[in-house]
């Protein structure tokens, strides 16, 4: 097992590097506009715009630019400075982390719990009214794109311009050490909202796996021998029809945590997502690098958690 | 009653109004096709055949757009007119003139919808075809040789699968977008030049190693490799701005998905005994391939291909919704919702229409593919 981990813990790396270096060919190579000439300001002259790029060391041949930007990561662990306001891009990542972690933590409680709820009741009762009427409504769910979701939830019951207003809207996010409740109340919509598709998403695959475990044969056993129907259903059947929801819940609250572009674009949460997007728009290399890394960083090891994770819930997973 | 031993109880049933209880009336015995099979099955789902009705309208909707705004006299769709605004200049809502209202530069949103269905069509239906053509060729090739042509491809799509995928995809949007496109004749020269020395490096592990058999394989990679070599050397391949983008990036993201599927399907495929019985007769691995193992993949490969098909009409959007899709004045449903971001709190209409046309175009194909794959695999049952 530890050699295992260990062996996982070198491929991580590798992956790492290769998400960097991949990144950094992509935004170098290609014509995406000049980050020294968007710097320059309203009216760039080309004297202006030359000391800008040697001042940000774009004059340089590419393997120098990155092999002093990786320098910096691995020995000072140093993103470099963004292009456009020089801050520090490790200060710009840790300041926008916790709305992210906000968002995704309050999320993926949100949808764990109502799509493995749905998908238990679902199972339990196949082809009842209920078991239909929830799994129609979970593909609803799965198909409506999360940013239109956003805006209808913020027409129905945002503050501001609501219809119904009893939540605030957009633009109100507090982080969670100014004020604990204004923080909880401004994440209650966009929580909400993010959820749908995952938590729709995970009650179908819950309900399809349990249906199929249940009709095993050591279900009728433990029926069998006496056992509650609440026994059978979460010590027999759950235990075993879960296992898959643990490995996607791994790589979804990876892939989020890196930063939910959509929902903090509706609802203007400052998070990751925006300052990945923002950066992509201005060309700014040394955060979009960071952006891109922190997001591959979470992907990854969550992949390696879930991985390890699944040994320990699935008794014959044995790695070596 | 008459039990036949097919090992496919399906592929032959007893035809109504006949019982087979006697042997000799074995030629009452139906037989049917696969397809007669699949469709007997799946027309009696309703939802799914609702869904295949709609995605069909949808289809004809956004092939006669221009016919069908002129017929509804709703104007072009990038026509501004600015009458349609009240005196405000906020736009207005549905009228007998618009009758799903104006956007705020008093372009009409029902045509502007009907436009956007072709940019969403379009882009997932080629990027879906795309996605699933080199995803099985890709699959195949890593399941079928094994060794360490799968452990590349293998790897190659982990590469893939670390990176946050929307960011990949805008990122390479944005950068494409501006400009007239980026060209990327030079890093599929790279990629080609790269295949080649792996696949030679390959053979001649394999070589060595006396493991003769991937030797072919070796050299399969590097005809790929020469293939890239030889496109990018000889055609200037540019990504264009729009459209093009849009497509190249979901392939990108969404070829793994197929090729993962087809991969376990083949590793187990090929250790069936009906693989090792056409081997033992002499057959050549591409007879294998093509013969044996390709037609037992149509049925997962047309069910996944329809499961991305919907995510792939919402990555579009999404790209749309972010500014890195299909360029204005051009209408798409994403980039339709994003304008109607600043002005929905007054103008609903404007939010409601492309986002239902989503919501509904999505949703059935969720539904089809689910009735497809309902009704392609007879064991499960489905409600």
């Amino acid at each position: 097992m530890i050699r295992y981990i260990l062996r996982r813990l070198l491929w991580v790396v590798f992956l790492l590097f290769a998400v960097s270096f991949i990144t950094f060919v992509i935004f170098y190579l290609l014509p995406s506009a000049d980050p020294a000439a968007l710097r320059a300001g309203r009216q760039p002259n080309p004297a202006l715009v030359a000391s800008i790029r040697h001042q940000l060391g774009l004059d340089q041949p590419w393997y120098v630019q990155y092999g002093r930007y990786m320098k910096n990561l691995i020995f000072h662990f140093d993103f470099g400075f963004s292009y456009q306001n020089g801050v520090p891009v490790r200060q710009l990542i840790f300041s926008r982390l916790p709305a992210s972690i906000s968002l995704a933590a309050g999320a993926a409680f949100l949808w764990l719990v109502v799509g493995i709820g749905v998908g238990i009741i679902a199972a339990v009762r196949p082809r009842t009214k209920l078991d239909r009427a929830s799994m129609g409504l979970a593909l609803v769910g799965i198909s409506a794109p999360v940013y239109w979701l956003g805006l209808v939830a913020l027409y129905l019951f945002s503050s501001d311009i609501g219809l119904i207003p009893i939540l605030p809207g957009a633009n109100s996010y507090v982080p969670l050490s100014d004020d604990p409740v204004a923080w909880f109340t401004s994440l209650i919509m966009p929580w909400c909202v993010l959820a749908v598709s995952f938590a729709a998403f995970y009650s179908r695959l819950l309900r399809g796996n349990l249906t199929e475990v249940l009709s095993e044969d050591y279900i009728r056993t433990a029926r069998a021998k006496g056992l509650s129907e609440r026994r059978v259903v979460f010590r027999h059947g759950l235990r075993s029809a879960i296992t898959p929801i643990v490995t996607i819940f791994g790589l979804d609250l990876g892939i989020l945590l890196g930063g939910a572009i959509l929902t903090e674009t509706v609802f203007n949460i400052p998070g990751i997502g925006r300052l990945s997007y923002s950066s992509i728009v201005r060309s700014d290399l040394p955060v979009i690098q960071g952006t891109v890394l922190l997001g591959a960083f979470f992907i990854v090891f969550a992949n390696l958690f879930v991985d390890i994770f699944y040994a320990f819930l699935d008794p014959r997973v044995r790695y070596e | 009653m008459l039990r036949l031993s097919t090992g496919v109880p399906r592929l032959i049933e007893p035809s109504s109004g006949l019982t087979a209880d006697d042997p000799l009336e074995f030629g009452a015995i139906a037989g049917r096709t696969p397809w007669q099979l699949f469709w007997r099955n799946f027309k009696k789902d309703r939802v799914a055949i609702a869904g295949l009705i709609f995605i069909a309208l949808l289809v004809i909707a956004a092939i006669a757009a221009p016919l069908i705004t002129k017929l509804l006299g709703a104007s072009p769709p990038n026509q501004i007119n600015t009458s349609a605004l009240d005196s405000f200049g906020t736009p207005t809502g549905p009228s007998s003139e618009h009758l799903f209202g104006v956007d705020p530069l008093g372009r009409d949103v029902l045509s502007r919808t009907l436009y956007g269905a072709r940019v969403s069509l379009e882009v997932a239906l080629i990027s879906t075809g795309l996605a699933t053509l080199i995803g099985v060729v890709l699959g195949l090739v890593a399941g079928f040789f094994r060794g360490w042509v799968d452990s590349g491809i293998s790897r190659l799509m982990d590469v893939l699968l670390a990176f946050p995928a929307l960011l990949l995809a805008l990122g390479l949007a944005a950068a494409c977008s501006l400009g007239d496109g980026c060209a990327i004749s030079t890093p599929l020269q790279g990629a080609g030049v790269a295949t080649i020395v792996a696949g030679l490096i390959g053979a001649a592990l394999s070589l060595a190693r006396g493991r003769r058999e991937m030797v072919g394989a070796s050299l399969i990679v590097v005809g790929f490799g020469l293939f890239f070599l030889l496109i990018g050397t000889f055609f200037t391949i540019k990504i264009e701005p729009g459209a093009g983008v849009v497509i190249f990036v979901i392939t990108l993201v969404s070829w793994t998905y197929i090729a993962r599927i087809v991969r376990g399907q083949v590793l187990s495929l090929r250790e069936k005994e009906f693989v090792e019985a056409s081997r033992s007769l002499g057959a050549s691995d591409a007879r294998i391939v093509f013969k044996e193992i390709l037609p037992n993949l149509i049925v997962p490969i047309i069910v996944y291909a329809t499961l991305i098909l919907p995510t792939n009409i919402l990555l579009e959007a999404a790209l749309s919704f972010l500014g890195a899709g299909v360029q204005p004045p051009n209408a798409s449903w994403g980039a339709m919702i994003a304008d109607a971001t600043g002005v929905f709190d007054s103008a609903w209409w404007y939010m409601l229409v492309p986002g239902l046309a989503l919501l509904f175009t999505v949703l059935a194909f969720n539904v089809v593919g689910d009735g497809l794959s309902d009704a392609l695999n007879p064991r499960q049952e489905g409600s």
